[in-house]
């Protein structure tokens, strides 16, 4: 499913220049939960994003689904983003302006999906997610957890092959942390592959796997038993 | 691309961000609408002020020059000094036959009388005139007509009178046509009544009649009180007046260098003054309101600008949701020229109820100061032309800048 061979980044600050991945293995198989962990600076979120074609790596090699990820235009990383990623954030990156319905739609319209199908799709997701009645909410109106569960039927309204999630609980309390993450573990009971980034060691335990990152390399990569999460809600 | 254009999603989109965000909306909109508004305003005002000149000027034959004799100031040829210089028809034939870019000229003579009718008289400037008149400077007439050329050649006893001749000499609400009026115990029949102009180019005359009969009754002979020279559109009337008086100082025995002979006044110089006056003006309202234009494409960039900046967030986001940078740029786009052709037409309509406003208030009547203020359409089409495509171009600039920032980057800001 995807493949991570030598991965080398660095970023730039001011004159000198700070390596952040130095030399990243991963590979990770279909129907996989991963938990990326590791304290701040340790590169995880870097990698997030380079999986996530939001940033490019310097040297190595990166697989997705047999797709060799290089020297990409934006335009071709634009349409892979949308084909094969879904993504969900910490701060749930929702447009403020546009409702619950519209948000879940809007990778489709980027898709080039006629109107009807587009909203017919998103509210088949938010149906999924359990917000069928808020749809015509704008975001100020939902609660977090309701905006983040709007952020993942996002993610998955474009059908996406990998779901990424950068620290999906953090701007959420416990209890209703817990509830988005039973929701994560359901999805991937149902065959999705997650990936996701996090610095809370009960929510990685939540994993079926989880990979330690420090300065720039993997430190431990280790299977563990899933904690459900239903248990808690 | 035109597909994209007629896509109700598109538009969905741009109502959305523009109705969402009104207060950058209105406050770019405000910028080109007063932007339009003031070139309208200003370019209308500009040809209303035009247009009111012209009406004043526009019944003369502005490219002309008056010529008549004074006394001479130099000794030439045995005369003396302080010779009374008389000019003759003659000398206003040969002008016109000789000089070169010679339109018309015109003889004029005019006589201060006393004209009576019935129990009523008054002092009047009686001049005797051709028919050329009329065409050099337009008589309104409100009743009855000019001189005519069976006039001159019949040496007809007829006057042409102006409205104030009428006030003094009739009774109100009399008709003046037919009705005799008396000079010099001569009896002239009234033919014709024009109303007094604001503008008088010349001494002002209350009564014409035929040059002819004029002539005839004040033994005048050949001799004429002073001449009219119409140069021809595209010559320079200085040089006519120039040509002239040489010609007429050979003609009359007056030393070449003598500039006292003759009184001149030149209508196409003080016309050209006022004329050169307003392309200034014109030039000035150019400038302010191109000026103005540009600020207005300025405010859309500048407010573009600042809302890219807010909008870094959603426009990384909608990157990472597949958004490819082109369709990024072209929704930015699309909201800028929406935005600017939108506020540019209400600043056209608003423009246009400024010139209405204008000319209702300033622009009734016959001395009003602003006529017909107007700006061709074209003009108005042209300005909101360049400023979309100003507004496209400036708006390509944040559009460029916000895709050029990583979507990474775009959604950690905060």
């Amino acid at each position: 499913m995807l493949k991570i061979n030598q991965l080398h980044k660095s970023y730039k600050i001011g004159d000198s220049s700070l390596h952040v991945l130095k030399g990243i293995d991963l590979s990770v198989e279909e129907g996989e939960m991963v938990a990326i962990m590791g304290s701040s600076g340790s590169g995880k979120s870097t990698l997030l994003n380079i999986i996530g074609m939001l940033d490019e790596a310097d040297e190595g090699e990166y697989i997705l689904d047999g797709l060799p990820i290089k020297n990409l235009t934006e335009k071709k990383a634009a349409v892979y983003r949308n084909k094969f990623l879904g993504f969900i954030f910490q701060s749930f990156n929702l447009i403020n302006y546009k409702n619950a319905l519209e948000n879940v739609a809007l990778p489709l319209y980027y898709q080039g999906l006629k109107r009807k199908e587009r909203l017919e799709k998103a509210s088949y997701h938010l149906e999924k997610v359990g917000l069928s009645a808020w749809g015509h909410h704008l975001p100020k109106e939902l609660s977090g957890g309701q905006k983040q569960r709007v952020a993942i039927a996002r993610a998955l309204a474009a059908n996406p092959k990998l779901l990424l999630a950068d620290e999906p609980t953090g701007a959420l309390d416990t209890k209703t942390s817990h509830e988005i993450m039973a929701f994560i573990q359901h999805l991937n009971d149902e065959g999705k592959t997650i990936l996701m980034v996090t610095h809370e060691e009960d929510i990685a335990n939540m994993c079926k796997r989880i990979v330690r990152l420090r300065d720039g390399i993997i430190l431990e990569d280790t299977k563990v038993n899933q904690v459900r999460a239903e248990q808690y809600v | 691309m035109l597909r994209f254009l007629f896509d109700r999603d598109t538009w969905q989109e741009v109502f959305d961000s523009l109705s969402k965000n009104k207060l950058r909306s209105i406050l770019t909109m405000v910028g080109v609408w007063w932007g339009i508004l003031l070139l309208i305003g200003l370019l209308g005002s500009a040809r209303g002020l035009e247009n009111s000149f012209n009406r004043l000027f526009g019944s003369f034959a502005t490219n002309s020059v008056f010529v008549w004799g004074q006394s001479t100031g130099m000794p030439f040829k045995g005369f003396q000094e302080g010779r009374r210089v008389k000019l003759s028809l003659t000398d206003a034939k040969k002008i016109e036959d000789n000089v070169e870019g010679i339109e018309f000229v015109l003889p004029r003579s005019q006589q201060s009388t006393i004209i009576t009718r019935n129990f009523l008289s008054g002092s009047f400037q009686m001049a005797g005139d051709y028919p050329l008149l009329d065409q050099l400077q337009k008589k309104k007439l409100i009743h009855g007509r000019f001189i005519n050329q069976n006039d001159i050649n019949d040496r007809k006893k007829i006057a042409v009178i102006s409205e104030d001749a009428y006030k003094q000499l009739f009774e109100v609400d009399e008709d003046p046509i037919g009705k005799y009026i008396e000079v010099n115990g001569i009896n002239f029949k009234v033919v014709g009544m024009f109303e007094t102009g604001n503008v008088n180019m010349g001494p002002s005359t209350d009564v014409h009649i035929p040059f002819t009969t004029f002539q005839q009754i004040y033994n005048r002979g050949d001799e004429i009180g002073w001449m009219m020279i119409t140069g021809k559109p595209e010559y320079n009337i200085k040089q006519i007046e120039e040509d002239s008086k040489l010609l007429l100082k050979n003609l009359n025995h007056i030393h070449p260098d003598d500039s006292r002979a003759f009184g001149s006044f030149n209508l196409g110089k003080e016309f050209a003054k006022m004329t050169g006056f307003l392309t200034g003006m014109q030039f000035l309202t150019w400038f302010v309101g191109i000026a103005t234009l540009i600020a207005g494409v300025f405010a859309i960039g500048n407010i573009l600008l600042i809302t890219v900046k807010e909008r870094t967030k959603e426009i990384g986001l909608r990157r990472a949701l597949g958004a490819t940078p082109f369709e990024i740029k072209r929704q930015i786009v699309v909201e800028a020229v929406f935005i600017t052709l939108v506020a540019g037409l209400f600043g056209i309509i608003s423009g246009g109820w400024i010139l209405i406003a204008l000319d209702h208030f300033f622009g009734q009547g016959d001395d009003a100061a602003i006529v017909n203020a107007s700006v061709s359409i074209g003009v108005v089409f042209a300005a909101l032309l360049i400023l979309v495509i100003l507004g496209t171009l400036i708006g390509l600039i944040p559009a460029t800048k916000a895709t050029s920032i990583k979507p990474i980057e775009a959604l950690r800001e905060e």
